[in-house]
């Protein structure tokens, strides 16, 4: 079931969290809501599920008006960033806690949560509380007990935010594959970057409340709508009024009429990248990406003279 | 939403009638002859007499009770020792166990046949004397400083005091400079119900003082026995005044504690 | 730090030394005293009609206003955590109002409310009901004041995580928030019964203190004084001592068990 949002806003006193914001979610698919901290990327989260009500505007649920349901009729599962896990419960109770209060037949609560526990890889983990599991157990547990109730929408917020950066890159693999096999209209909250470009098929880059640029990541990548979007996406250089990423930054030994003088300052090598960073004549300071190979062709180092010219720039018109 | 207005009323209807309205009423019957009995229920010799004593008991218990509480605190949270458990079992005690089984126990102790009897032979007065009753108020009132402290210094931890010695401060310097201050909020709620505790006190005073009017009587007997002698007027204007100290004290601890609520 | 872990030693045995002259002295002699004439004098004591009557009133009427407070306390501490309005502030203040007064103060009050001169029409004097009433009185804080601060500490995520799930008011509460609270509700209640059990100066007016009908075991004691017979008094008190006893361990055990599900 696709979820579309048409034009909400909402306000916590004088503090505007979201701002006509509009937004069309596909069905089946992973979309990623990105931005900064206090951007509005939760508050419009929880409006979608229900926890909160807009001050203005619909939400829907493929084809039906859910704006003034509450959550609990709404059909979403959510899993929140400091789990939410029932701790008096054990983990097989957790899981089955929507369809206990469902009434469902014994036999068939038994059954799903079977499934459910060897979906997320924590079957022998069933008799055990909360308190006794790792934060990344924890939260699969969390992901369990919302799929359990076959939710027509699944929301995650900030899910991996409370774990450490090893379980984070695993976790979000795991949640590619974990779409890939049960196909639900998923939407995570993130303000990682990296972490949204990686699982998410589709972004949608949120800031002070608005919608910025709705797109896949390559789309945000490659065009942005403007300076916020291509500096939130990914490390830029700002050079007046245009903007060059990193990676397109040539360097050469020889001038160039177009070419800019510049000095090295510092060479850092990232593994398989190395950053320099440069500072032209007039006192601009520029980085530039490249590869090993690039950097041992010309012979890089600190104190070193070279050219630089972008060989790709954006520039936005307003 | 009609439950929650339905919960609200309940819960604050069944307050009015039980806390409001009562203490509404003790300021209404003192003054409901005037002002005049009342003042000169409060001024007569007997009562002067009995809020005299009260002040002397609570001006010794409360001291006594915060040093030692603020010490017991430190060695049950900071120290293993053995007996540890027992010692946090008989500081908690006071708070279960009946006034009257406290002063009755006290009255055995020094009375005819009691082991410390030996005492009021050679002319040292233990029972119906203050020394007695001032025994009584601080084994009634010995808990509440411990308890308030016991927790926030579990919570606090040793770091501070751990970084303190590394920086070369000696343990009393420690203690003066890193550890009271933490710890101050939580003492000054414990020194204010332990005050309340211990003016307030009425069952094991009664049971050890021998209640003797306008010398062994405290401002809580002193209500009793003017209530027992048909001076209603008395009673009531001693309470007035008790209760304004009651007053004083919860707003003392509000001001000492102000996190209960949301 | 030699001397100041000596220093520490000394300020801690005086400060047990303390303990015990103050609490654990009275107390021995006190269970001395109950022994002195044989363990069949005690049982006699403890077993006489009007002591059995009053020790049968005081558990009757400390678990009845126990109970209530279960309900009623943790009704005020939700009302005073989740819910606003004008002068909650004030009325948070005036729960502690049962642990300020003078319990005397608190039981003339009363009498003069709901005795024969009250302004209601109502009087309970010389009956259970104003026993319970007065007891209802001073044990009023207790509950209210353990669920509070479990309450405000109770993790939102897990109610909303549950309504997310399809769980409605009544079974959110139920099934989430209800067991977090179990253990303070408890130990509130714990603390409300040893207080009810003891109670004396509240009580010892408005109920009158009628044999087998309205007087309680503190009342019990303090009129065995008076008759001298102090070894009627103390028997009766150590079994009011070993019921406080029992109360604190059960406390004990329940602040154990809140813990166990956290980390």
């Amino acid at each position: 079931m696709g979820i579309t949002v048409v034009e909400v806003t909402k306000q916590f006193g004088d503090f505007v969290a979201l701002d006509d914001v509009s937004v069309a979610i596909p069905e089946g698919s992973l979309t990623a809501l990105l931005g900064p901290s206090g951007s509005g990327k939760s508050t419009l989260l929880r409006v979608i599920a229900g926890l909160e009500d807009p001050d203005s505007g619909q939400v829907l649920l493929g084809d039906d008006d859910v704006t003034d349901q509450p959550a609990r009729s709404r059909g979403v599962g959510m899993v929140f960033q400091h789990y939410a896990a029932f701790k008096h419960m054990t983990v097989w109770d957790n899981v089955a806690f929507g369809l206990t209060i469902r009434k469902r037949p014994r036999a068939e609560i038994k059954q799903r949560v079977h499934e459910l526990l060897e979906l997320v890889q924590l079957e022998g983990l069933a008799k055990r509380y909360p308190a006794q599991l790792s934060g990344g157990q924890r939260q699969r547990m969390a992901l369990a007990r919302a799929l359990a109730v076959e939710p027509q929408v699944l929301l995650l917020d900030e899910p991996f935010g409370a774990l450490d950066a090893r379980v984070r890159k695993e976790l979000r693999a795991w949640l590619r594959r974990l779409h890939e096999e049960v196909h639900v209209t998923t939407i995570i909250v993130t303000h990682d970057q990296e972490e949204a470009m990686e699982v998410a098929g589709q972004i949608a880059l949120i800031n002070q409340g608005r919608v910025e640029q709705v797109g896949t990541p390559r789309e945000l990548y490659e065009s942005p709508a403007n300076e916020f979007v291509m500096s939130f996406v990914g490390p830029v250089n700002r050079i007046g009024e245009t903007f060059v990423r990193p990676r397109d930054i040539d360097l050469s030994l020889e001038p160039d009429s177009d070419a800019e003088e510049a000095m090295v300052e510092r060479v850092v090598h990232l593994g398989f990248e190395v950053r320099a960073e440069l500072v032209r004549h007039d006192g601009q300071h520029l980085l530039a990406q490249l590869t090993q190979e690039e950097v041992e062709a010309l012979e890089l180092e600190r104190g070193l003279i070279v050219y630089v010219k972008p060989s790709r720039q954006t520039v936005f018109t307003p | 939403m009609i439950a929650r207005y339905a919960l609200r009323l309940g819960a604050l209807g069944y307050l009015a009638l039980l806390l409001l309205v009562p203490v509404g009423l003790v300021f209404y019957r003192t003054f409901e002859h005037g002002f005049h009995p009342a003042w000169a229920a409060v001024t007569n010799p007997q009562a002067q007499h009995a809020l005299w004593m009260t002040l002397i008991i609570a001006g010794i218990a409360v001291p006594l009770n915060t040093l030692f509480g603020v010490v017991l605190a430190i060695a049950l949270v900071r120290h293993r020792f053995p007996g540890r458990g027992l010692v946090n079992a008989i500081v908690d005690l006071p708070l279960a166990l009946s006034p009257v089984v406290v002063g009755l126990a006290l009255y055995l102790l020094y009375g005819t046949g009691g082991w410390l009897n030996t005492l009021s032979q050679h002319g040292i007065k233990i029972l119906f004397s203050l020394t007695g009753m001032t025994l009584a108020t601080i084994f009634i009132s010995l808990p509440f400083v411990v308890r308030e402290v016991v927790p926030v210094l579990r919570e606090v931890g040793t770091d501070q005091e751990q970084a303190a010695e590394t920086l070369g401060a000696a343990a009393f310097t420690t203690f003066r400079r890193i550890t009271l201050p933490a710890i101050r909020w939580a003492v000054g709620y414990g020194v204010v119900l332990t005050t309340a505790r211990a003016i307030g006190e009425f069952g094991a005073v009664s049971v050890v003082s021998g209640r003797i009017e306008g010398k062994t009587e405290t401002l809580p007997l002193y209500v009793q026995s003017q209530f027992e002698g048909f001076n209603t007027t008395g009673a009531f204007a001693a309470s007035v005044l008790l209760a304004l100290i009651a007053l004083i004290t919860v707003l003392g601890m509000r001001l000492f504690r102000p996190t209960e609520e949301a | 730090m030699v001397s100041g872990r000596a220093g520490g030693a000394l300020a801690r045995g005086i400060a047990v030394c303390y303990l015990s002259l103050i609490v654990l002295v009275p107390l021995a002699a006190l269970i001395w005293s109950s022994r002195a004439n044989g363990m069949h004098t005690f049982w006699a004591e403890v077993t006489k009609p009007e002591a059995s009557a009053a020790l049968k009133l005081t558990l009757g009427a400390a678990l009845l206003v126990a109970t209530f407070n279960a309900i009623t306390g943790t009704a005020i501490a939700w009302v005073l955590v989740r819910d606003s309005f004008p002068g909650k502030a004030a009325v948070n203040a005036v729960i502690d109002l049962p642990f300020a007064l003078p319990t005397i103060v608190a039981g003339l009050v009363l009498l003069e409310l709901y005795g024969p001169n009250g302004p209601f029409g109502v009087n309970v004097a010389f009956q259970r009901t104003g026993l319970v009433l007065a007891l209802l009185f001073v044990t009023l804080p207790f509950v209210v004041r353990a669920v509070q601060p479990v309450l405000l500490e109770l993790d939102r995520d897990m109610e909303e995580a549950a309504e997310s799930l399809g769980a409605g008011r009544m079974a959110t509460f139920r099934r989430i928030v209800f067991p977090n609270l179990l253990p303070a509700i408890l130990s509130g209640v714990a603390l409300a019964f040893a207080r009810a059990v003891g109670e004396f100066g509240a009580v010892v007016l408005i109920s009158g203190n009628v044999p087998f009908k309205t007087e309680v075991s503190s009342v019990y004691i303090a009129g065995q004084i008076e008759s001298d017979n102090p070894a009627g008094a103390a028997a009766v008190s150590v079994v009011l001592l070993l019921i406080s006893l029992g109360v604190l361990l059960l406390i004990g055990a329940f602040r154990h068990w809140r813990t166990r599900h956290d980390r």
